[in-house]
Order: C-alpha cells, then structure tokens, then sequence
C-alpha cells in the first residue's frame, strides 16, 4: 500500500493490485479505482497542461466535470481515445494512458513560455494578432496553430470496436442514482410502473454512499447505511431496470432522451472479446424525473489552478470512497458548511487540516464538530496567492473587509500540500434545460433553479437546489408522491438528522493586493481563460453572455463549463452592476458529456451505412464484369468494360452497337406508380403539361411534371393499361418524391378525385431492347406476336407471355432507336434478361449501362431532369414548348409560366453547343462566356452534358446559355483552366432529326 | 423529437414523419384568373410564427396520410392534431 492509501473501504477492493501506466511509468491500484484515485494514491497530482498557458495542472474534482485530468488512453493502438477524464475511467489491468497538451512532457513542457508572456495572449488574442500579413495566414498561422492547439490526438485507422443502438420504451425513466434517484425509483416501480434507473457510476448512491458520519442519519442510522439497504431492497424489484455506466446524453422534447451505456470500457483489453462497446439507448419515456445533483463550485482566486487544487468534496470522496488521502497537510477554503464535512472526515482519520473561511462566522453543528476535533479555522479571510510549481507548497492569506470587497491587514503564509475548495454548490439543471425547461434564479445561495415545466417531468434533490438532506428526502418523496398520484410511501416518516445549514457568502470574484491585470484567476481551466479575460471582454464592448463566451472561450472547453460557467456570469453581473438573475444563462445543449462517433452511428457504418438497392438482374450485371454507379439507393449498371477496357472504350463500344444492331439496358429503376380510379385521367391532366384525356387505352405518352413555381420536376412515360388504370414511370432517383407529391395534391387540395396511387417500382423488371435489330428478337422471344409498326406502333403497348410469365411490352425509345420495354413480374427479371441476351447474341446484343444511355439520348436532345435542368428550368427553358398545352384550363405549375419572371427572353435556355475542334469533348459544368477580353467575364451560362459521340463521331454537348434560343450558330467561348475552347450554338438535336430509327 | 399522434394510426415517432410547412393554403380554383401579385401570394409568402401555427404534416413512414397540426413553435407544444378537410379546432 502507498502512504496515501490512508483508509481501507468498502468500494475498492485492495486485495486486488491492478497495475497500469501513464507517461511511461508503472503504477499499481486495485480494483475499484478510477485512473483519477489510482494516481493521487501514487501521490500524483500533476497530469497535465493547461491549453494556452500551459501550466501544470493537476486532477481537480471525482466526476464529469473535471476540466483538467484529461488524458489520451491506449495510445498508439487502434483502440486509442483522446480527451478521456481520469476521473472516469474505471482502472483495468494494463491500461495506459498518457498527458495532453504538452511537449516534450509535462513535467517540461516547451509551451509553459506562454505562461510568462500571458501578458501579452489576452482575449481575443488570436483575432487580433494573426490578421496580417495575410500571406502569413496559410504558411505560418494556421500550421503554428493547429500545432499547438488541439486536445489529443485522435485515432488514424478506422475504429475496430461495436456499438449498439437499442429503442426502449419505460413509464418512468429516473436519471441519476443518488439518494433522491434511489427514493424515486422505489416509489416508481413499488407502484406497477415500469421504471429505468440510470446512473453514470459504477455503482449507485451518489455522494451518500460515502457519508458515514454521526452528524448525518437516517431513522438512526448512518445515512450510508440507510442507504446500503435501500439500494438492497430496489435490486430486488422486478419492474425496475437499473443501468449503471450509462449516462445520459441528451433530453430531448416529448420526453425523448439518448443515454450512452458503457459495456466494455471498464474492462481490460483483452477481456473485451470483441463484443460491443457502448450502447446508445434511446428512450421514450411516460414521465422523466430528474435526480442529476449538484456539482461543487471553485472560488476564483489568484492562482487557483495549481496542482494539488481540488474541490473539497471530491477530496473527501477520495478518502472516503477511495481510501487515499490526497494530501497529510490538507488547508480548506471555502464559503460554506459543506466543506466541514471534508475537515471532520480528514481530522477522524488524524490528518491535518485548517480551514479558511470566507464567511465570518457559523454556528451550525458541523463547524461545531470541526472546532471541537481541533480543527483551526481562520474566519473572515481569503487566500491572496499560492505557491508551488508542480504541486502546490504554500497560500498567502489575508482578512477580508466588512464588505468584503477588499482585503485587510497582513498577509499570513500557511504550509499545505492540498487545499479543497467549495465555493457552494450549482444543480446540475443541463438536462432540465435541454428538454425546455426554464430557470429561477435564487438569490441566497446564488443558483439557478428549475421551473416545473410540464407534468410529465420534475427535478428532485439536489439538481433541484435541495442541498440539506432532511430537504432532499422529504421534497423528494413529497414531489414524487405528487407526480406519480401516490397516496402514500414508506419514506413518509422518515427522521432525519442534519447538522449543515445552507448560509454562504457569495463573493464570484475574491479580492486581492496585488493588481487585476497581475492576478491569475482562473474560471475556465480547460480553456484558460480568467476574470481578467471577462472583464476585458466587457470593456471592449461586449455585452450579451453568450458573445462574452464566444470572445473569451469561457465554457466552450470539453467539459461545456460545468465548473466555470456560474463564475462567469457572477463576474459580468459584478463587474456590469446588474442582478445576477437578469442576465440569463448560456444554452445548456447535447450531450452532457462527450459521446463517441461510435456511439452515434451504432452499426450504420461500412456496408449498413444506407441501404442498397440492387434490380432482380443484379447478380447477371455482376458476372458480367459491370461497372456500378449509385442512382439514389439503387446500383445500376454504369458500363460493361471487356478485358481491361476503360470507360470511355467501353461506352463508344456500347453506343456504337445499340444503334447499328442491338443493346440492351436494365430499367427496372425507373419509378413506377401505378394509378387507379374513375378520375385517372383528370389527375394526370391536372399533374402533367400536356393533356390525357385523349390518350386511348394501350397508348403511352411522355409527360412532363412542374413544381407550381413552374419548373420542371420529374418526367417519364405513362401508359394507359386500362379505362380507369395508368402505369406512371418516373426517373429513379424522383420516385419516392413524385409519389409523394402526388399524394400530397390528391390529398389536401382534391380529396374529390377518385384515384389510388401506389409505388410499384419493385414490383417489376424491365429489359429495354434497343437497336435496329431489336424487333426481331423481339420477334424471337414472343413468336406470336406481330411487331410490325401497323399491329404494334411507337408509343404502345401490349401484354404476351414468355411460356406461361406475363409481359407487358411497351414501344417507347429513350434513344431515338426503334426500342421495346419489356416489365416482367421482379422474381422473372433475370430469366427475362438472359433470354434476351440468348436470343440476342446472332444480333450480338450488347449490354449497356447508364453512360451509354446518356450518351445515346443526348445525341437526340432528350433531357435528363436534375442533369440538364437544376429547379430553375421552366418547359419553355428547355425549348419543349410542344408539350405545354394551351387548352388545358390549369395544371400544376401553370400560372407560373408567365410569371414576370418565366416569361424573360434572356433566361438560361437548353441548346447544343459543337466544338470548333470535333474532338475536343468539354467538361460538364463548364462556364461559358461570350466575351474574354471584358472584364469581369459575364458567365452567360454552363455545360450540362457532354459526351464524344461515336455514331455521328464528333464532341456534342448539352448547355444552358442566357437567351440561348435566339443563338443558333453563334460562337461561344468555354474558357478553361490552361485554353480557350471555342464552341457554337446549335440545335440541341444532333442525330436523326427526323425521327426515322424508332421505324427501323 | 416530437411524440406525434397520428389521426389515423396513433402515437408515433416524429422520424416517421415530414413537415408540409404552413396549413390551409389553398390552391387557387382559378389561377389564371390571378395577377402575378396574388398568384405569388399564394406560390410564396408563408408565415413563419414563433408562437401557435397550423401546419400540414405526413406520415411519410407510416400511413401515408396527410394531417394538420396545431403547434406552438416556441415550445414545441403540439395543442391539436386533425385531419384534411376537418375545421381546425377553435383556441
């Protein structure tokens, strides 16, 4: 045992040695420890550096909010953390760990000079120095400071470990195991509710569990006692689900909350088996009871953060909890009753310790207590300055004025090797303001206090500014009596015996001889910043709290200023003469504590990222060495390289073959909504441009859709299946939208409309078969049909059969060659496809994939809607007039399109552009521009497609240019990084302008 | 994340649904009939209330089914939940 290991305890087992490591030296603890515990036993304070002033710093507090035992864990292996408080690591055999934030270590750490030249690193100090010269920004400044700042360093290879996310469902969900927790839970499930207690330690009773002392007790027992039996009997409850390492992270509106269960981290390396990690739970809960607690303030003094610094009540925790004494010459400065309780537990255990009391005199029992065990305490005074580099040596105290706003007669220099500090306690309300909850501002013990905000959510014991315990036990049971409609509870007469009393003096800012501007009183330890830094804020203008945060990084540190925040806000109201109250506080936002990535995105990662949508002919594509782009969630065939072809080869191939004999494209992505309903016909006249009611039945026709602001949204072709039935197709990646859409027209503005839509997009398959050769496989595959443009025209359709499989054949080309849609049932899709491929292969059918598709309908001028047209497209941009009718009363988007707006002459307008060069291909998205010389070049428009195109061989492209319509035969310019390429306008139809191939 | 009752299928995560912005906007009977003022009137100008708003909302992954909502954008308070076509209720 090491000498600090003064107590033996029941928390931490001191049979068991566990050893580890940290900066590169060997340490033992046992089985119980944190990190935190483990080190002070070895009489480490010192573990790291500040993060601008880089002065040593030292292990502060037990829990969540210790600003500066931060340390890297495991580093140099795949599993390594940054930023991980040591006050919350479990200790486990082998682990290792290290000091951030300082170089070459954090004994002598080069970035320390910034200590001394603090002088001259106030507020704000990097957007006022690192302005000019602005060529030093990128070389210099930001290099400089991305070297030194930053905490930790993070992993570099992807995380090995698992994580979970599980969905619960609870009637009441208690945050927080402390006593209050523990009351509440038992009323809960005693009373047939189904109730989840969760507790970010590793065991249950807060700061109770350790409160063994005759001052506190419960129906005459010691308040930990008390306490042991209570969490006794709730183990035993059967409708009560107690999580401990779980901590919650987020609570949200509608009592919807996110708490992150540690599963493995407590466990040594090789112990976690490769099982998960960290659970993300994710809560929806009847009714929330809030049981956070409070965390212990520091006061602000000069030179407050020196190692050996502590609050008082994590150093009683430590030896009570821990057994480790944290110092043998232990000094107590504090403004309050709770700290005596530290002083009486040091002086039962024959440690010394002296007590500095702000306040100027107490006659609760407790002092009482501490007086009569021989503790002196110097009343009425403040500590002026502190000393010790690694570890604190000695303070320099004085008297306070009868105000105290300033300090009196002389100074006096007191030995200690430890000095706890309580400057009263702040509730923990960040999760009663994440879930909307107001605040209430008291003024005797200056803390924020929730307001009740609904009746599904109350705040019980100290987080609700219940300190005393008689308070905590009484309010809590009377609170949740209430909230929970029980008429009575076993905690009702329940005799308390407390020897505190809640009287403090509050001053946020302690005075000092020496001058501000040379005192270091620290308020944020993570950030560094100090009272000096607020007021300089204020004095330079700012005002609001959150900009004063902002300036000076007050509260913005890892710890989200669970220590400093209420000292900032006591500053600025002292130092700007308004009430505390009036001021407000900071937002309070998710998560409370740091949350891992892993734990966010549980197992969507790699392949469970998003999902996948692969056709029926998936597998075929895949044999046959298809390359795959990603179209929404769908994989669709991109091209079909042979051998070591690359894209370009392999699509002038493809194309070349679809228009001298026969290609084949799976189409089965295309959205398909299937439309049914004695008003079939008026829908689509109201949702297309172009009329329907016409359209007899086995006929298909293009339609396109607008948005009401009159852009183009979504095209395709419909066809007429029946009377009152329509099968809609619409582009893959608009489906869900479209359908959508639809909806939501049918719906809310004309529920009169008799019409049902539903998505059959997976339902069927479709091998589109185009070429010249196509109609005699066509031919091949349904010998009993006739294919001849009198029996079967362009833009019809018929049903057959493949053996006893239905088909729907539809004659409609999205490649200006003659080209038939065959939709099969999804499970026949790929016996479909293969039989076309058999049949096929003496016109050498030649599979090709979405490029060549492009390719081949951008040498007939047919758009692509999100490629060629970008939501600022009107039909009349894309010069398709043609399909806008004029003798349609109304349709979605029709009044827009003579909108002063959609009706300029000098819109962008879709033309083809032909490169002086033929075999210059240009890049999509390319600006063109009609004058170089002047300056600044108007860009008068942009490429939208390009290909080179083998059949007419020559570069086309596809461009949207500023009154574009009245341009035909123009020169343009494409200017590039490195050239000028000199285009012309054209028609936006290149090939067969006469429409003759679909007759092939 | 809001707990939304659904008219038709309960109460229901607000994953499940999507927000259609502002409620009883209708559309026009005879657009054409309109000057660009009033027809941007109804294509554009929304209002945007901190404090009790209607709005259209969708049970996008459920039910399909378009409803109204009365909320209160200040605190998230959902007051009324309706369907189309149904009088929104009086405050």
């Amino acid at each position: 045992m090491t000498k600090f290991r003064v107590n033996k305890t029941k928390h931490v087992d001191q049979t068991k040695t566990v050893s580890f490591n940290f900066d590169g030296k060997s340490y033992h603890g046992f089985d119980g420890d944190t990190l935190a515990s483990a080190l002070l036993s070895n009489g480490v304070h010192l573990v790291g550096r500040s993060f601008k002033y880089h002065r040593p710093r030292g292990i502060m507090s037990c829990g969540s909010e210790e600003p500066n035992a931060i340390c890297q864990i495991n580093e140099n292996t795949d599993l390594t953390e940054p930023n991980v408080r040591a006050t919350e690591i479990e200790l486990y055999e082998g682990l290792k760990a290290s000091s951030q934030n300082c170089w070459p270590s954090v004994n002598f750490d080069i970035g320390g000079i910034n200590n001394f030249i603090s002088q001259f690193i106030p507020a704000g100090f990097y957007y006022k120095t690192f302005m000019w010269p602005k060529s030093f920004w990128k070389k210099i400044y930001e290099p400089l400071i991305r070297w030194s700042a930053g905490l930790g360093k993070s992993p570099t290879k992807p995380d090995p470990e698992l994580y979970d996310h599980k969905h619960v469902h609870c009637d009441v969900l208690i945050i927080g195991g402390g006593i209050s927790g523990i009351i509440a839970s038992k009323i809960a499930a005693k009373n047939n509710l189904r109730t989840i207690l969760i507790e970010d330690k590793n065991i249950l009773g807060g700061s109770t569990i350790f409160q063994k002392n005759e001052n506190y007790k419960i129906n005459n027992k010691y308040s930990s006692e008390w306490l042991d039996d209570e969490i006794a009997e709730l183990q035993k409850l059967d409708n009560l689900t107690i999580k401990t390492r779980t901590s919650l992270a987020a609570y949200h509106s509608y009592n919807y909350l996110l708490a992150k269960e540690n599963i493995s981290d407590h466990l040594p390396l090789d112990k976690k088996n490769g099982g998960i990690r960290q659970r993300l739970w994710k809560i929806r809960a009847d009714k929330v009871l809030v049981a956070t607690g409070a965390i212990e303030r520091p006061l602000v003094f000069n030179n407050n953060d020196r190692p050996g610094i502590m609050l008082a009540n994590s150093v009683k925790k430590y030896l009570d909890f821990y057994g480790v004494s944290c110092g043998f010459n232990n000094v107590i400065f504090t403004n309050n009753d709770s700290a005596y309780e530290t002083a009486v537990s040091l002086k039962e255990k024959g440690i010394s310790v002296e007590i500095i009391d702000i306040r100027k005199k107490s006659n609760s029992k407790i002092v009482k207590n501490a007086e009569k065990l021989g503790v002196k305490i110097y009343w009425n005074s403040t500590i002026v300055n502190t000393f010790g580099h690694r570890k604190i040596k000695s303070i320099e105290i004085m008297n306070l004025s009868e105000d105290g706003s300033n300090v009196v007669g002389d100074k006096n220099r007191i030995n200690c090797d430890c000095l706890a500090v309580s400057g009263g306690w702040t509730p923990m309300v960040h999760m009663h303001t994440q879930s909307g909850g107001k605040l209430d501002f008291r003024e005797n013990d200056q803390t924020f206090i929730p307001t009740e905000i609904d009746e599904n959510h109350i705040n019980v014991g100290s987080c609700n500014g219940d300190f005393e315990l008689e308070e905590i036990i009484n309010n809590t049971n009377k609170k949740v009596k209430n909230f929970l409609k029980v008429s009575e509870t076993e905690f009702d007469n329940t005799s308390v015996l407390n020897s505190k009393e809640l009287d403090k003096r509050n001053i946020w800012l302690l005075p000092n001889y020496i001058s501000e501007g040379k005192c270091k009183s620290f308020i944020d330890f993570q950030n560094d910043s100090t009272a000096k830094d607020i007021k300089l804020a204020l004095r330079e203008g700012f005002k609001s709290i959150e900009h004063v945060k902002r300036y000076t990084t007050t509260g913005m540190a890892t710890d989200q200023g669970k220590l400093s925040n209420m000292h900032a806000l006591g500053i600025i109201a002292d130092t700007a003469g308004v009430k505390m109250g009036t001021l407000g506080t900071t937002t309070f936002r998710p998560p409370f504590t740091p949350l891992t990535f892993g734990s966010i995105v549980g197992r969507s990662v790699g392949k469970f990222f998003d999902i996948i949508r692969k056709t029926s002919i998936h597998e075929w594509h895949s044999q046959n060495n298809a390359k795959f782009e990603n179209v929404g969630q769908w994989k669709r065939p991109w091209y079909y390289p042979i051998n070591d072809e690359g894209l370009h080869d392999a699509v002038q191939r493809e194309s070349k073959a679809a228009r001298d004999s026969a290609g084949i494209l799976d189409a089965s992505t295309l959205g398909k909504i299937d439309i049914q309903g004695t008003d079939a016909s008026e829908f689509l006249n109201r949702v297309y441009t172009n009329a329907w009611s016409k359209l007899g039945i086995g006929k298909c026709r293009y339609g396109l859709m607008l948005n009401e602001d009159g852009m183009v949204y979504d095209d395709g072709v419909t066809t007429r299946l029946g009377e009152n039935h329509y099968l809609m197709t619409t582009t893959t990646g608009g489906a869900a939208n479209v359908l959508s859409k639809l909806e939501d027209y049918l719906q809310t503005e004309w529920p009169e409309l008799d019409v049902y839509l539903t998505s059959v997009t997976d339902h069927y398959s479709t091998a589109s078969v185009c070429g010249p050769n196509s109609k005699k496989i066509l031919t091949k595959i349904f010998p009993d049909k006739d294919f001849s443009d009198e029996a079967f025209p362009h833009m019809s359709y018929q049903n057959a059969k493949i053996d006893e499989i239905n088909c729907r054949i539809m004659r409609i080309s999205f490649t200006g060659e003659l080209s038939y849609e065959i939709n099969v049932e999804s499970k026949y899709g790929k016996s479909l496809w293969e039989k076309c491929i058999e049949v096929g292969k003496e016109f050498k059918i030649t599979p090709y994939g979405t490029e060549t598709m492009h390719l081949l309908r951008a040498e007939k001028g047919f758009i692509i809607v999100g490629q060629d047209t970008d939501g600022t497209m009107t039909p009349i941009d894309l010069q398709m007039d043609w399909i806008v009718s004029k003798k349609k009363y109304d349709f979605i988007g029709k009044r827009s399109l003579y909108r002063s707006d959609t009706i300029r002459e000098d819109r962008k307008q879709l033309v083809g552009l032909l490169t002086d060069d033929p075999n210059e291909v240009l890049e999509e998205g390319a600006q063109i521009v009609s004058d170089v010389n002047k300056k600044p070049i108007e860009m008068i428009g942009h490429v939208t497609s390009s290909y080179f195109s083998p059949n007419l061989n020559k570069s086309i492209a596809l461009a949207v240019v500023k009154s574009g319509k009245k341009m035909n035969g123009q020169k343009l310019i494409v200017p590039m990084e490195n050239k000028n390429i000199n285009v012309t306008v054209s028609d936006s139809v290149f090939l067969d302008k006469e429409n003759k191939r679909i007759y092939a | 994340m809001f707990l939304i009752n659904c008219p038709y299928c309960g109460e229901r995560d607000q994953s499940e649904f999507s927000c259609g912005g502002e409620a009883h906007m209708v559309r026009p009977k005879q657009p054409t009939e309109l000057s660009d003022d009033q027809w941007a009137e109804y294509l554009f100008m929304r209002k945007n209330i901190k404090g009790v708003q209607f709005e259209r909302w969708n049970h996008a992954h459920g039910c399909r089914k378009w409803f109204n909502m009365v909320r209160d954008t200040s605190n998230d308070k959902i007051h009324a939940v309706y369907k189309m076509g149904e009088k929104p209720p009086v405050e």
